[in-house]
């Protein structure tokens, strides 16, 4: 499964972090490595592009570019902005 | 990257009279401007970066030099990154910068900003700063935002540098930042630090440093972390100067360790040691920063697909109404203040064109320029409170689905929203944008928006021209016309923005990367210096040319000098050319003027400007305009209201107290030629709205343009493709109107 169809609030963890070239490293830089937890807080109203909170800070990607992170869900049950 | 450099061993103070060079790095929203802002004190110069249009604010700070007494030091900041690896030139500067390559001064400091409550990722460009052995000195920002703010002490000894904890906003912590810079300063060690890079990784390395060029003089701790910044930089990079023998060493090491995830494993590393590091500098529990939880609960309401959406028309519409309305009373004051000075001086000094030259040209020519400043100030405030409460990036978040069609980013909104208002602000407002590509593309569209000054012209035409009945019975012609302009702008605007993002201003997609930060209470004191500091930029460098412009428009329209019977009407146009821009947004009103009651032939029809109007006829004859119509073109490219009042002078229509517009009105609606046709016929009146709606006929845009990118490539760029799209536009509407029996 991956960051594009991952339910709000849900905990996740980075397997993968797919894609390729500059954009694919800055996604890591950010620190979205494998073993990271992730959550996708919200999704913009037009239905692109997401927020994810990572390491404490709000980061916004497009869903194209989630679709290339492969995650695994840690829990089921919504997660509000607690600490991991 | 091709200029030499002294050698490198930044960490001597230099002794030149040259001022040491203090760098202010970080991430973007770590509060680094206010940080600038409360070491630097009031006096900050604006500049750019060497061979790049991106701003460079610098300010000059007291440090202490090794004698004990007080010197002068250049604080710079730097435009915010989150990593050195760079794939546009734009990112590149922070490189640049830090190693003082591409003419940049070698710096003897660098102070790195973070945001206490990101600690783990904004590290990670300390340590690409460290790796680079330059000297370092750590400011933990916004400290207040933490529960449980780090050691500091712990933290310095850990990293090697020395860490302080700010909260710029109340300017605490400053005075301990100064001295650690003090002491970073005279002491000048830098930073020594060894990840563990995975052995083989390190090995084929060599290849890359073997190959890295001469020019850039690196020392040999710099060797390797700049093969390691190729590495992870070069690629699918827009990055200019770089040496092909170090693009292909960088290409064939990702061949060789295909089997190796690269990227991963430097990362990987970097952040193996940075969690390492704060695992023992910092307890446990600081993720949950009260600002984030309050930020959400905001969140919940301003990205809340209907609310969200309110809140978002309603920004737009105070940023409208901001732009509309609240610069008014200002633009009339300094409409105001303009004429009186004309009047003074016209009481006090004789007739005659040294006078007219002085009254017409050159005061109204800064008239001209100072008049945009409202709009100005007022568009940069709304920016800055945006920005700095961290709604603008919930606009992009909002907005990003729209603009990505145009290939531009979400905040790209901001700039083509204020040019329905003048297109002059909204250029000066790309400059919130990262990607010099995105910047240009916005610039080279926003002229297509309908701006405040096309208003007087199209009530003219459309006034003129069309008649007020209704369609069918019930939809009124002109109103319909109106708004149809309108929507004619915006699908022209997005069109262009959809081609020429294509085509001449092409670029590879970028994905978005977006940080939504907390929100946070505007800092009124750096947006009030933001502001007085852009304005003060349009005034110095787009206000000279617009001002030169003023001037050799009057020369065009009042030379030769005319016989004293007839000249009252051409230098009563010049008062408003000179005059015309005083009058954004929208509403022309032609002042009085005793002068004016001209009813000889005017004098107007013997200057160059007539010439110019009467050359450009057999281009304009396709169009369906005439000469008197090309006169007009040329008088707007003051301002394009000017339309207005240079076609009343050709008419010779005084302008008394009600205004030239209703005679004028009066007098194209029942103009006959010889044969009894008329020469302004709805079809005309079609044909020249359109051309008002795209050519980009204002030389105050061009002039901005010209601002912004350094170079008139672009302003020329812009008027071309404007003009012959407007003309093919005009000429389908004219020729076509014709074909199908209109007249």
């Amino acid at each position: 499964m991956t960051l594009a169809d991952a339910r709000l609030g849900e905990m996740l963890t980075i397997k993968q972090v797919g894609g390729q070239g500059g954009f694919r490293r800055r996604l890591l830089e950010l620190g979205l490595l494998p073993g990271t937890q992730v959550t996708v807080k919200s999704v913009a109203p037009l239905g692109d592009p997401i927020e994810l909170l990572v390491r404490g800070a709000s980061l916004s990607i497009r869903k194209q570019e989630a679709a290339t992170v492969s995650v695994t869900v840690e829990l089921k049950e919504q997660f509000r902005s607690g600490s991991p | 990257m091709t200029m030499a450099w002294p050698n490198a061993v930044s960490v001597e103070v230099p002794q030149k009279p040259r001022p040491p060079v203090i760098l202010l790095a970080g991430n973007p929203n770590t509060g680094k401007t206010t940080l600038f802002n409360a070491l630097s004190g009031e006096a900050a110069r604006v500049g750019n970066y060497p061979g790049i249009t991106v701003e460079r604010r610098s300010a000059s700070i007291n440090v202490q030099n090794p004698n004990g007494s007080q010197e002068k030091a250049d604080l710079v900041d730097l435009p915010g990154a989150y990593s050195l690896s760079a794939r546009s030139p734009e990112e590149k500067i922070t490189l640049e910068a830090i190693l003082g390559l591409a003419s940049n001064p070698i710096p003897s400091l660098v102070v790195l900003v973070v945001d206490a409550g990101q600690l783990a990722r904004n590290f990670y460009l300390l340590l690409q700063i460290m790796e680079l052995s330059v000297p370092t000195v750590v400011a933990i920002n916004m400290i207040d935002e933490v529960s449980s703010p780090p050691s500091m002490p712990e933290l310095s000894r850990r990293l090697g540098v020395t860490c302080v904890a700010t909260n710029a906003r109340k300017k605490i912590g400053i005075a301990e930042l100064r001295k650690a810079i003090d002491q970073a300063l005279l002491s000048g060690t830098p930073p020594s630090i060894n990840l563990d890079y995975p052995a083989s990784l390190l090995g084929e390395l060599g290849k890359i440093v073997d190959v890295l060029p001469e020019s850039w003089q690196l020392t040999e701790s710099r060797r390797r972390p700049m093969a390691l910044w190729a590495l992870t930089s070069i690629g699918d990079d827009e990055l200019r100067d770089i040496p092909s023998e170090l693009r292909l060493a960088c290409e064939n090491m990702r061949i060789a360790r295909n089997d190796h995830d690269l990227d991963l494993e430097i990362v990987h590393t970097r952040y193996a040691w940075i969690e390492d590091c704060l695992r023992h500098a910092q307890d446990k529990g600081l993720s949950n920063p009260p600002k984030r939880l309050m930020s959400e609960r905001i969140d919940r309401v301003l990205l809340h697909p209907v609310l969200g959406f309110l809140a978002f028309a309603l920004v737009t519409i105070i940023l409208f109404q901001a732009l509309f309305i609240g610069a008014d009373p200002l633009i009339h004051l300094i409409e105001m203040g303009v004429s009186a000075c004309q009047s003074v001086i016209v009481h006090y000094l004789p007739s005659g064109w040294p006078r007219d030259l002085l009254v017409k040209g050159i005061i109204g020519g800064v008239g001209n320029v100072v008049v945009f400043l409202p709009q100005i100030a007022l568009l940069f405030a709304i920016i800055g409170f945006l920005e700095d409460s961290g709604y603008m990036s919930r606009v992009a978040f909002l907005i990003d689905r729209v603009m990505r069609l145009l290939g531009l980013h979400g905040r790209a909104f901001v700039p083509m929203i204020s040019g329905f208002a003048c297109a002059v602000p909204a250029i000066m407002a790309t400059r919130t944008l990262e990607r010099q590509r995105d910047r240009l593309l916005t610039m080279l569209v926003v002229p297509l928006m309908t701006c405040s000054a096309r208003l007087p012209v199209y009530t003219l035409i459309i006034g003129a021209l069309f008649p007020p009945s209704r369609l069918g019975g019930w939809l009124p012609v002109q109103g319909t016309l109106m708004v149809g302009l309108y929507g004619f702008a915006i699908v022209a605007t997005l069109g262009a923005a959809w081609v020429l993002g294509r085509t001449v201003v092409k670029a590879r997609r970028v994905p978005l990367i977006l940080e939504l930060p907390p929100y946070r209470l505007p800092h009124l004191r750096s947006i009030a210096r933001m502001v007085v500091s852009r304005s003060g930029d349009f005034l110095r460098e787009a206000g000279t040319i617009i001002l030169t412009c003023t001037i050799v428009l009057w020369a065009l329209l009042s030379f030769p000098r005319a016989p004293v019977h007839n000249g009252p009407a051409a230098s009563a146009l010049v008062t408003q050319v000179a005059q015309s821009a005083q009058q954004l947004p929208g509403n022309a009103r032609p002042q009085s003027d005793a002068e004016r009651a001209a009813e000889t032939k005017p004098i107007i029809e013997r200057s160059p400007g007539a010439w110019i109007g009467r050359s450009l006829e057999p281009v304009l004859k396709p169009l369906g305009f005439d000469w008197r119509i090309g006169v007009g073109l040329v008088g707007s490219f003051a301002a394009r209201e000017v339309f207005v009042s240079t076609m009343a002078l050709v008419y010779g229509i005084s302008d008394n107290d009600t205004g030239a517009e209703v005679p004028l009105r009066e007098r194209m609606r029942v103009e006959r030629r010889k044969d009894g046709s008329r020469p302004y016929s709805p079809l005309v009146g079609a044909s020249l709205l359109a051309f008002f709606a795209i050519a980009c006929q204002c030389s105050s845009t061009l002039a901005v343009i010209r601002r912004e990118t350094r170079t008139w490539r672009w302003p020329a760029f812009l008027f071309a493709y404007t003009g012959i799209l407007a003309w093919l536009t005009s000429f389908a509407i004219y020729q076509g109107g014709r074909l199908i029996g209109l007249s």
